[in-house]
């Protein structure tokens, strides 16, 4: 057996309530780190896993204290430690690599400057030698020419990019353990899996040790040896990642797992019901009792301690767990959704639809035009049928948001026309658009922190479109409010809330009550589960599914998550820097022939399963703008054949599968290359 | 992390609301000082023409300089005036100028703020260049050009106060503005078709008011400053006008033996800054804005 190198021994971590009441956020946690191993820890956010990991290299945040139990570094207790000894410790023998490297990067220092900095700090190095050792750590962490990139800012980086120099700067003292918190949450997709594939290749080549925090199961799949779950500020499964992933052996872990849209899968996760409990209000009992289907009496009078089973080498803390072994091809399963009838007519076109964010030149602004020869969004062909549920996929930047904004009115288009019922066409200014189209067609955003007043209680919120629209008022109001609600799976004590009262899924679903509040025909869904958890995020897009087929409204589902669109979606639309690449049948979308970039983003995808690693066929460039002409793909094409792809136009290509698919090569061709 | 459990059920009215504020407020010991000190100095304000014992001018040759006694708690000036009395009325006189000055920069900072956030683009760019070039004159230079050319009534200097200490107001008005006009619960209420009207009223106003007001407050302490400056330098309120500022600039050069005539002003001065400060602070933090500079990462 390995040497242990960090041994975390019954910590609890509080703060004092403004009643004076203490309150534990961390409750009785123990857990070592092996030399060499990664140990992923995983749970949503609330569940005291950044607060664990700071603890390890001896941080506690302000206004939180330890209660007790200690975090043992090589046998010295970190948290008795001064900030002196801290200081010799961190970034020497533990290194940490923040969430968003960017902003941890100082922005007017050159990259070689500030690995250097961290050279001198944390070792005996002289200037050649550190030299040296700066090009070889950026050659480490593949960043495209090194020799260069040395002279560079951070903000001549891109995220993936700024990321690799963070851990760069982390390697730079040799540390014995790194510690990672969410590094590759916000990062594009292809990007995400090209970060993680760089860690899996460190931990093996330098032999650190690596704790790996994250919400997300997939990215923890692709670098753990070992999990630990967290739930409500307790480990409630530890075990070797194979184990836990396939044989999940306590009941969060495997409704988690299952709630998870998994490529492989049509149809929609199942969901777990409830959310995570807050801090201070578990009293007695089990903590995911509320949730749990397992639960009997007994779980709500005592709680279960962290029970070593020897056979699995794995901890767990249910009373119950026995029932889940051997249950793991149950994890294979969905809900299967009605799928629409493609007879239907189509209720919103958009026939060649090109959109600039370019400033009006003054003689444009004369003539009311816009001359941009390349713009942000270009030649966008959709039509939409009543009933069905589309999805925009994409990166960052592709121009997804953009195009959902044209269609709600929030910004002109430049060319082309959206057509609504019966092709009226709609204006595309929203001052010109009838009351009427406004509410036919409503929006629902990423983030209901950002879409909800925060000065506005539940029911002034649900009000809104309902007066506005319907003109209602008084007890019919009310009812209305009451009714919107039950809809959403949400009580009527609930009227009187604000947002910030809510939890992230309970906003989320006010914001989709307010949407169909108006009785809309259309509602465009910019990235709504994206900010939540992934087990929130099964239940809204089961709760979207359902109203939608009680409601037959129709869905333009904006994601960069290839698997949720493949969970909710009838028809996949494929985009990059604006322009079309590929759209189908979703079920055809991961069937192929596809399209080299729907290759790529296939590729990227992280599954919640060790045994599917992401293929990178593709450099995770991130473009500025599209290419003036050609292929809006040639820049980062795999399949590139030539400089006909940099001069032309590809043509659509109908594949066998019903895909329309916009590339140069045949596309039996690439069927064929792609088998 | 407390301030996401669930606390409230019921629907607060205003009234309420505003109760509520001032419990948190007096829940830190810094706020209970700030808002007793403005309390007091309020109540005395308001009852002040009614419990002075003498005439604030009557001048008396026959008790000039007298130290405090029963009859005169703090004292006698230079000329024979109680200074009990003046400083009580003082205090009556820097709470109105200060108070509807802090008004009006309220009124028009906050409105020109957000107007500035609503409209953005050139209008925003050359209004708020105007206001720095405002900002960049010395503002006591500015009210004595004005003082001398219109005279040193409340009528002028209430609104040349408000009028100089509304341009710090305008900035705040207009982050805020262009901070919550990004936000996506405005683009909905716009996806929707609501009016700009009722944008503006319900989603805008609402979630601005906040800052704007503690920065009224803080400006207020610092308007009061001004205006004791002022007078100190003979250009506030005209003698014989009870004001501190006057007060501290008459005794001034009695300090050595009559220390009386100055040390009531200048306690009435500072105390009322220091609470209406602590009381602006316990203001900000009950309502959760942050005033210090972005909170490290
Ligand atoms: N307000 C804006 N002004 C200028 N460019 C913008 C603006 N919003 C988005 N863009 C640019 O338009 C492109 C598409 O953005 P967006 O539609 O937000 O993409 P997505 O939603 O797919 O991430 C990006 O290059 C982005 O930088
Ligand atoms: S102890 Fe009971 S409630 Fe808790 S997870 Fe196990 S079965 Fe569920
Ligand atoms: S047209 Fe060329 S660059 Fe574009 S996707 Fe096809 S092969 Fe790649
Ligand atoms: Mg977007």
């Amino acid at each position: 057996m390995s040497e242990i190198i960090e041994s975390v021994k019954n910590l609890s971590i509080g703060f004092n309530s403004q009643k004076g009441k203490q309150i534990s956020i961390l409750r009785n946690v123990s857990t070592n780190i092996k030399k060499g191993e990664t140990v992923g820890i995983v749970g949503e956010s609330g569940s005291g896993k950044s607060t664990l990991a700071l603890a390890m290299m001896g941080y506690i945040k302000q206004g939180l204290f330890p209660l007790k139990g200690e975090c043992l570094f090589k046998s010295e207790d970190l948290l008795k430690m001064s900030s002196r000894q801290l200081e010799k410790i961190r970034g020497r023998k533990i290194a940490m690599i923040p969430q968003n490297a960017g902003q941890a990067l100082t922005p007017n220092l050159k990259i070689g400057y500030q690995i250097d900095e961290a050279l001198k700090l944390h070792t005996d190095l002289n200037k050649r030698e550190r030299d040296k050792k700066i090009s070889e750590l950026l050659n480490k962490v593949r960043l495209p020419s090194p020799e260069t990139m040395a002279f560079r800012y951070p903000h001549e980086l891109s995220g993936g990019q700024q990321q690799r120099v963070a851990v760069a700067m982390a390697l730079a003292g040799k540390p014995d353990l790194l510690l990672l918190d969410e590094p590759t949450t916000g990062l594009d997709v292809t990007t995400q899996a090209h970060v993680l594939e760089l860690l899996r290749f460190i931990a093996k080549d330098t032999g650190t040790s690596m704790i790996y925090v994250s919400h997300d199961l997939g990215a923890i799949a692709q670098v753990s040896d070992r999990i630990v779950v967290m739930y409500a500020g307790e480990i409630v499964l530890e075990g070797p990642a194979r184990k836990i992933l396939k044989e999940p052996i306590h009941p969060y872990t495997y409704g988690l797992l299952k709630s998870i849209p998994k490529l492989s899968l049509a149809g929609l996760p199942a969901s777990m019901p409830g959310s995570q409990p807050q801090p201070g209000s578990i009293n007695e009992g089990c903590s995911f009792y509320d949730r749990c289907n397992l639960a009997t009496d007994n779980c709500k009078k005592n709680s279960p301690d962290l029970e070593h089973i020897k056979e699995l080498d794995t901890n767990v803390r249910c009373f119950n767990y026995k029932e889940l072994i051997n249950q793991n091809n149950n994890l294979q399963t969905s809900i299967t959704k009605k799928s629409n009838n493609s007879e239907a007519n189509e209720v919103l076109k958009l026939k060649d639809v090109s959109i600039s964010y370019a400033k009006q030149k003054f003689f444009d602004q004369l003539l009311n035009k816009i001359s941009d020869q390349n713009p942000t969004v270009k030649d966008i062909n959709i039509d939409i049928k009543k009933g069905e549920t589309i999805a925009l996929v994409g990166e960052s930047g592709s121009g997804k948001s953009t195009i959902l904004k044209s269609i709600a009115g929030l910004l002109k288009t430049k060319d082309g026309q959206i057509k609504f019922e019966n092709d009226r066409i709609l204006s595309s200014d929203l001052k010109m658009r009838n009351p009427n189209d406004l509410r036919a067609i409503q929006l629902i955003f990423q983030n209901p922190d950002e879409s909800l007043n925060p000065n506005h209680t539940v029911e002034q919120i649900l009000s809104q479109p309902l007066k506005l629209y319907f003109n209602l008022s008084g007890e019919e109001l009310k009812k209305n409010i009451i009714d919107l609600l039950k809809k959403v799976r949400l009580g009527e004590f609930y009227m009187s809330r604000y947002p910030r009262q809510l939890s992230g899924g309970e906003k989320q679903r006010v914001a989709v009550a307010r949407a169909f509040a108006a009785k809309p025909d259309i509602i465009l869904c910019d990235e709504v589960t994206s900010a939540l958890d992934v087990s929130v995020q099964a239940a809204v897009l089961n709760l979207l599914q359902q109203l939608k087929e009680d409601l037959g409204t129709t869905y333009v589902f904006v994601s960069h998550d290839l698997a949720v669109v493949r969970a909710i979606s009838d028809r996949v639309a494929v985009l990059y820097q604006g322009r079309l690449c590929e759209i189908g049948p979703s079920q055809n979308v991961y069937k192929f022939p596809s399209h080299p970039y729907t290759e790529v983003l296939l590729g990227a995808v992280l599954e919640p399963d060790p045994d599917i690693k992401p293929k990178l066929v593709a450099e995770d460039i991130v473009e500025e703008k599209p290419p003036e002409k050609g292929c809006s793909f040639q820049g980062r094409c795999p399949r590139k054949i030539g400089d006909i792809c940099n001069s032309k136009v590809p043509p659509w290509q109908i594949g066998e599968n019903g895909n329309a698919i916009r590339c140069h090569i045949n596309i039996e061709e690439l069927a064929s290359l792609q088998q | 992390m407390e301030s996401n459990l669930i606390t409230e059920d019921k629907q607060k009215n205003k009234l309420e609301k505003v109760f509520e504020i001032l419990k948190t407020m007096a829940s830190r010991p810094s706020g209970l000082i700030g808002l007793s000190i403005v309390l007091f100095h309020i109540v005395l304000a308001l009852i002040s023409p009614y419990i002075a014992p003498y005439d604030y001018k009557a001048i008396s040759p026959n008790t000039m300089l007298l130290a405090p006694s029963a009859e005169h708690w703090f004292g006698t000036d230079s000329l024979g005036r109680d200074v009990f009395t003046r400083t009580i009325l003082g205090g009556r006189t820097a709470l109105t100028v200060t108070f509807f000055g802090s008004l009006i920069a309220l009124l028009w900072g906050g409105l020109l703020g957000i107007f500035c956030g609503l409209v953005g683009g050139k209008i925003d760019d050359v209004v708020m260049r105007v206001v720095d070039a405002f900002l960049s004159i010395p503002w006591i230079l500015a009210m004595l050009l004005i003082v001398s050319l219109l005279g040193t009534s409340t009528e002028v200097l209430i609104p040349a106060l408000g009028f100089f200490y509304g341009k710090g107001i305008v900035r705040v008005a207009r982050a805020a503005t262009h901070d919550v006009i990004a936000k996506d619960f405005i683009v909905s209420a716009r996806a929707r078709g609501h009016s700009n009207m009722s944008i503006i009223w319900n989603e805008i106003i609402p979630n601005v008011r906040d800052a704007i007001l503690v920065e009224g407050a803080m400006r207020w302490s610092w308007m009061l400053l001004g205006f004791s400056s002022l007078s100190f330098l003979g250009f506030g309120v005209s003698p014989p006008t009870p004001d501190w500022g006057l007060m501290i600039s008459n005794a001034r050069g009695l300090m050595s033996f009559a220390y009386w005539s100055v040390i009531a002003p200048i306690v009435g001065l500072s105390s009322l800054i220091i609470g209406i400060n602590l009381t602006a602070d316990a203001f900000a933090k009950a309502l959760g804005i942050d005033r210090s500079t972005k909170a490290p990462v």
